[in-house]
């Protein structure tokens, strides 16, 4: 049965404002995304189970047939595999944000005195978080097949910090991709046909001086690219592409941080202006 | 306490609202009655801040929702038509969530949370993913969502819809007790019974626009006089003509050919030249009610179909001028 309890008068601490707030709400829904990764299995799947079956499958497959000159294709794959695995998983903030305008949890959302855009924050901050595993898995993947880094630890871990700040601007695109899209169906379909080539035309599984020549250019300048081998470069791990002559290849690192700033300029202002316009009918 | 004016809104060639007022006083209830794409749902969207309307103004608790939007958030719940509990998460996760993104503390929150479970009969399930929920408990679970501020004004799509009696009847019930503590709520249903039922004034909206407004009994002496409706033995080619005589308007045949019903003036004696005229053209009557008019025949004398065209059992019955 139903119990008729007296409301208590109107609680206080419901006029909020300014950042605190802001980050309260932001943790919040971090929390409650990330509870959603652990819950849905094609999601979680993506950032456990593929990246152990990408590493043994690329390592053991193309490892035989793909000559690296100054190491073996194990050292040199882990980094491609980071991204790879980065790449093809943001599909899931896209995916996620139109599964929730969809099922009407945004409409709860926007009816509460909160703050708007933490809906767009908190869930590219759990899905930084979830990128995160997913590289470490990866990474230890990589080291019980044999992978070793050459470097100094803060080389090591400025390599992680460029995978994951690539991974995070490229989920405030697929954040706008979801935005505009018809259907969790159709943001996941179109997300493939972008991020698949994106990850694929690149330095990331296989080194790019074998390519056709006008491929070679595409794949030089992919972001993905300067990524993985900015990666490599900070891994000490072997890159091939430091001897191709592109701009990018000659700088990775610089490389990196630029394509990621701009993805993130042109994107999280495009992303939160279009969610706007999308949660205000 | 809601104030609408003159609200618009269109989607693309779709007049959703095509200029809708009304009010709701503090602490009552007003009933939003309408068939499937009236528009109800549109001003509800508006009015909680969640659809800008193309033209119109309307203020809760005294904000103007497009201008003062925040504020109003402050002070209104909602329970959409279609759920918005988070399937991933536990019934109470979902409480606990919606509590502190109003702005409670993790502690405040649970403890609410707690509360509203025992209130709405959930505490059992609390603890489950809301996945597995049936339908009546996703309801009451987005009601305890629509809660968890105590809101002053509270807006209600289509609560009922889709319960069973039962799950009904307990949603009255706490509909009943949240007016009793002073809420003022907007509740739109298509269940004519409902709003008869639970609300203090009624509007009555078609096609984007008020076509009518009162409270249940206004609404029913507009209308005036009063329903017959005759059960015949087996379906009668005369029966038809027989009555046309004797009641005003149409008479509405069901598609069985068995129930005829018509409206009437009341007077003394209906039922029995009713009977007497049927019976002179060989009619075999089972059964003859006159009674007093529902909202049921207001809403069809108002709209010219019944409020549930497309479910109910309006729907076979069938429009026939003067047959013979
Ligand atoms: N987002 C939208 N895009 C296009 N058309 C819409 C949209 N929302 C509502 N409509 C149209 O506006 C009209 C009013 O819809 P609304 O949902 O307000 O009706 P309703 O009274 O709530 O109906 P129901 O009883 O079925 O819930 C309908 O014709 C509907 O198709
Ligand atoms: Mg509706």
């Amino acid at each position: 049965m139903l119990t008729t309890t007296t409301l208590a008068p109107p609680s206080p601490a419901l006029t909020r404002s300014g950042a605190l707030a802001r980050l309260h709400d932001v943790v919040v829904l971090v929390r409650r995304n990330l509870i959603h990764i652990a819950r849905e299995p094609l999601q979680l799947s993506d950032v456990t189970v593929q990246p152990v079956l990408f590493t043994l499958l690329f390592v053991y497959v193309f490892g035989s047939g793909v000559p690296i000159h100054d190491g073996s294709y194990k050292d040199f794959a882990i980094a491609g595999l980071m991204l790879l695995n980065l790449t093809t998983s943001a599909m899931g903030t896209a995916v996620g944000l139109i599964s929730d305008i969809t099922t009407g949890a945004i409409d709860r959302f926007c009816t509460l005195p909160m703050w708007r855009s933490a809906v767009l924050v908190g869930r590219s901050l759990a899905d930084l978080l979830s990128s995160a595993l997913c590289i470490a898995i990866v990474a230890v993947t990589g080291l019980a097949i044999g992978w070793r880094p050459d470097a100094s630890a803060g080389s090591i871990l400025a390599g992680f910090a460029i995978a994951l700040l690539f991974s995070y601007a490229l989920s405030w695109a697929c954040a706008a991709l979801g935005v505009v899209s018809k259907g969790p169906e159709s943001a996941q379909g179109v997300g493939l046909i972008i991020l698949f080539p994106l990850a694929i035309v690149s330095n990331a599984m296989v080194p790019t001086a074998g390519m056709p020549g006008w491929l070679q250019v595409i794949a030089n300048w992919n972001p993905v690219s300067s990524v993985t081998a900015a990666v490599r470069h900070l891994f000490g791990n072997p890159n091939p592409s430091a001897t191709i002559s592109a701009w990018p290849m000659q700088h990775p690192v610089l490389a990196a941080v630029a394509w990621s700033a701009l993805i993130l300029a042109v994107f999280a202002p495009l992303a939160a202006h279009l969610f706007r316009q999308k949660t205000t009918g | 306490m809601i104030e609408a004016d003159s609200l618009t809104k269109s989607f693309g060639a779709t007049k959703a609202l095509a200029g809708v007022s009304f009010s709701v006083p503090a602490g009552s209830i007003l009933g939003m009655l309408g068939p499937n794409g009236a528009g109800k749902t549109t001003a509800v969207r508006i009015l909680t801040t969640l659809a800008i309307p193309d033209d119109g103004q309307a203020k809760v608790a005294g904000h103007d929702v497009v201008a003062e939007a925040a504020a109003v958030r402050r002070s209104i719940g909602v329970t959409a038509q279609d759920a918005t509990i988070d399937e991933a998460l536990t019934g109470r996760q979902n409480l606990v969530m919606v509590g502190e993104l109003s702005g409670l503390k993790r502690k405040a929150a649970k403890s609410r949370a707690a509360e509203l479970l025992t209130r709405f009969d959930l505490l059992e399930a609390a603890d489950r993913v809301t996945k597995g929920y049936s339908g009546g408990m996703r309801r009451r679970l987005d009601l305890a969502a629509s809660l968890v501020t105590r809101p002053s004004v509270l807006f209600l799509d289509e609560p009922t819809t889709g319960l069973d009696p039962t799950s009904r009847l307990l949603m009255w019930q706490v509909i009943r007790g949240l007016v009793s503590e002073g809420t003022t709520i907007l509740l739109t249903t298509q269940y004519l019974e409902e709003a008869d039922e639970l609300a203090d004034r009624i509007v009555v909206i078609d096609h984007g626009t008020v076509i009518a407004e009162g409270t249940a009994a206004e609404l029913k002496r507009q209308i005036g006089g009063a329903r017959l409706s005759v059960t015949l033995a087996e379906p009668h080619p005369r029966a038809v003509a027989a009555l046309t005589g004797l009641v005003d308007g149409d008479v509405q045949v069901s598609q069985d050919g068995r129930r005829l019903q018509a409206a009437v003036r009341s007077t003394s004696g209906l039922g029995t030249t009713v009977v007497r005229a049927l019976d002179a053209n060989g009619v075999v009557v089972d059964d003859v009610e006159v009674r007093p008019p529902s909202l049921d025949d207001v809403f069809f004398s108002l709209t010219g179909h019944g409020a549930l065209d497309l479910e109910g059992e309006t729907c076979d019955l069938q429009v026939l001028e003067g047959v013979s």
